[in-house]
């Protein structure tokens, strides 16, 4: 292998020349290693195969100048992984096969066949691993209400200053990209309402359309999914991590409670700052519709503001504001939910965090329609 | 024969913002040779070997790998000189997605020239080289202990045999027993294949069990270079302290040439 740059090596070789007594020997000649072969080992196995079929083979390999474990194997295969009972061989290239003789034949990994109940075994699976999602998701939280007694228990030792982080980096960080996107969400709901109402003559009641469906559903839904696809992965991803690193079972064997610690901060985090978050995305995205509907109904500033507590009632507002809080939480347990369960590996990581955005945005929006069947006598002037 | 050397570097300077890590380094390996780089923590062993992988471009100075310029050969030639070295990372870098089975198979899949029976013969051709039996082939890296993924990796290093091996760390992270084993597996592999190897250690025992020629790296240079014998006697506070503190005299104790007084 070592004969490097200091003479040309020639390309392999396969030669079949007839011996006098009808017996054929197969010469091989030049480089068969892996820099030789990489690009020719198709052609050169079957080249093998056909000299192979020839009559009474007798085979030499001694003209060989590079050879390798490759090499061997392509040659070994041909042989039907046996030693040829006419062999001319370098000694030094007699340790390739040497290795080929000791693997013994892998064996062969039998295809599983179809299981005729593979549907409904898949269907069980995944039932049972729904089932097991929400169990733990119950135990999480359950073990959030003890710890949240014993915060109030003894309110000074806890981990304030995680909190504080959390809620800076939840809501004071998401500040910009919630009014943008509220503000323009706002002005299309504006732009596409005012089109219908003026057909029918019924211009004031974009105050009313844009309020209630704003304050109560909008303005909600839509900072939830930001946030979802915003913290929630990172929460996610941020527990993998630390459960790749060995940072989890380093808290737990200095006896810190991970969800003290990192969990209960992170909920309380979100469930404070997103009905902060839930308000301000619904304030901007009102002026987007106020914006809007001065330009294409010529409302002014102050006759859509004036109308809005007549046309939405107060309640409205804690709908909002309260929904902030459930879906928070929600986003927050599923999160950590999943980032606790990531495997020490990068597909799981991967796999973690975008079954925990999926899972929360599909949770969020679910919850959602629960709460206006809940409260759908409610808050209607 | 002439060789050339498998690894010269010459002049080599690497500097972080103000922090100089090597000054003007040489460093020759002849093909065949087992060579260990030592030197303190901070002392850029794992920086050089990092340059001789390409994987960071010295700041001054030419790294020849196999008889290739490695900054100055274009990306093709720099491609074929790739194939013709395996490494063994320090924690193993066996692809956490992947079974051990294809963690072998991936260097011979890239090359797009075997079709899938053949490379399952070559993988477990290796596995059976490095000791591992079969029927982990299916496991993932994440269910394994660390002497088997030092094992799976070195099989993944060699799995296109190559003509050079970097080893860093090879025996980090092992108890005595399994990095004695493993650097006897290093020893028998390299007997058999004759590749050449530079490692980078602070390992004593694997450090004289294994190499040929020691590189001692301080003072942002190769303070010597030679035999365990002579580089012993060299006169450096370093080598001093390394060799010739208690754990170094109990490790040399352990050479059979080496006579110290």
């Amino acid at each position: 292998m070592q004969q490097t740059a200091s003479k040309p090596v020639r390309d392999p070789d396969v030669q079949v020349t007839a011996a006098g007594d009808g017996a054929h020997v197969i010469r091989l000649s030049g480089a068969w290693d892996i820099r030789a072969l990489e690009a020719r080992a198709r052609t050169l196995q079957s080249a093998l195969r056909d000299a192979a079929l020839s009559a009474g083979a007798r085979w030499d390999l001694s003209q060989i100048e590079r050879f390798d474990h490759i090499g061997a194997m392509l040659v070994w295969r041909v042989w039907g992984r046996c030693r040829p009972g006419k062999l001319q061989l370098k000694r030094e290239h007699e340790i390739f096969f040497g290795a080929c003789e000791g693997a013994a034949r892998a064996a062969a990994s039998s295809p599983k066949r179809a299981d005729p109940l593979s549907l409904l075994i898949a269907l069980g699976r995944g039932a049972s691993l729904v089932t097991t999602h929400a169990l733990e998701m119950l135990e999480l939280f359950g073990q959030l209400l003890i710890d949240a007694v014993a915060v109030a228990r003894q309110p000074l030792l806890r981990p304030w200053r995680e909190f504080s982080a959390n809620v800076y980096r939840i809501g004071a960080q998401a500040l910009a990209i919630t009014a943008l996107v509220g503000f323009l969400i706002g002005v299309v709901l504006s732009y596409l309402s005012a089109e219908q109402l003026r057909l029918v003559g019924a211009d004031v009641f974009i105050v009313n359309i844009l309020g209630i469906g704003i304050i109560r559903e909008l303005g909600p839904v839509v900072c939830s999914i930001l946030v979802a696809g915003r913290s929630g992965s990172a929460i996610t991803a941020q527990l993998g991590v630390m459960r790749v690193t060995e940072e989890l079972d380093a808290l737990s064997v200095m006896g810190i409670s991970r969800t003290m610690r990192l969990i209960l901060p992170k909920v309380a985090a979100i469930a404070v700052a997103l009905p902060l978050l839930v308000l301000w995305t619904s304030g901007v995205a009102l002026v987007g519709g106020a914006v809007s509907a001065s330009a294409e109904l010529g409302m002014s500033f102050q006759q859509f503001f004036t109308g809005l507590p007549a046309a939405v009632p107060a309640i409205n507002l804690w709908l909002g504001v309260g929904k902030g809080v459930v879906f928070g939480v929600l986003i927050a347990l599923i999160a950590c939910h999943f980032g606790l369960r990531i495997e020490p590996n990068t597909e799981s990581l991967a796999a973690g965090t975008t079954r925990s955005v999926v899972t929360s945005i599909t949770a969020v929006i679910v919850a959602d329609a629960i709460l206006a069947v809940v409260f759908s006598d409610v808050g209607w002037s | 024969m002439s060789a050339e050397p498998a690894v010269q570097v010459e002049g080599l300077w690497t500097v972080y913002d103000d922090l100089v890590v090597h000054r003007d380094l040489d460093l020759k390996v002849m093909p065949g040779e087992v060579v260990s780089l030592v030197g303190g923590s901070g002392s850029g062993k794992t920086t050089l070997l990092r340059q001789l992988l390409g994987l960071e471009r010295p700041r001054r100075g030419s790294i020849r790998i196999l008889g290739v310029p490695l900054h100055s050969c274009g990306p093709d030639l720099f491609e074929r000189v790739r194939k013709r070295w395996g490494v063994l990372f320090q924690h193993g870098a066996l692809y956490s997605a992947l079974s051990v089975f294809d963690n072998i198979a991936l260097p011979l899949r890239e090359l797009h020239a075997f079709d899938e029976d053949f490379i399952r013969d070559l993988v477990m051709l290796k596995l059976d080289a490095v000791g591992i039996p079969h029927r982990h082939a299916s496991t993932m890296p994440a269910d394994l202990s660390g002497g088997m993924i030092k094992r799976i990796a070195l099989a993944r290093a060699l799995v296109l045999d190559p003509e050079l091996v970097f080893l860093d760390e090879p025996t980090a992270g092992l108890d005595p027993d399994r990095s004695e084993a493993f650097v006897k597996l290093i020893r028998d592999l390299h007997d058999k294949l004759n590749f050449t190897v530079v490692m980078a250690t602070h390992d004593l025992d694997t450090l004289v069990s294994v190499s040929d020629r020691v590189a001692v790296l301080a003072d942002q240079k190769v303070v010597a270079f030679g035999h365990l014998d002579e580089v012993v006697r060299v006169d450096h506070p370093f080598i001093r302290n390394f060799f010739l503190g208690e754990r170094g005299l109990r490790a040399l104790s352990a050479a059979p040439s080496l006579q110290i007084d």
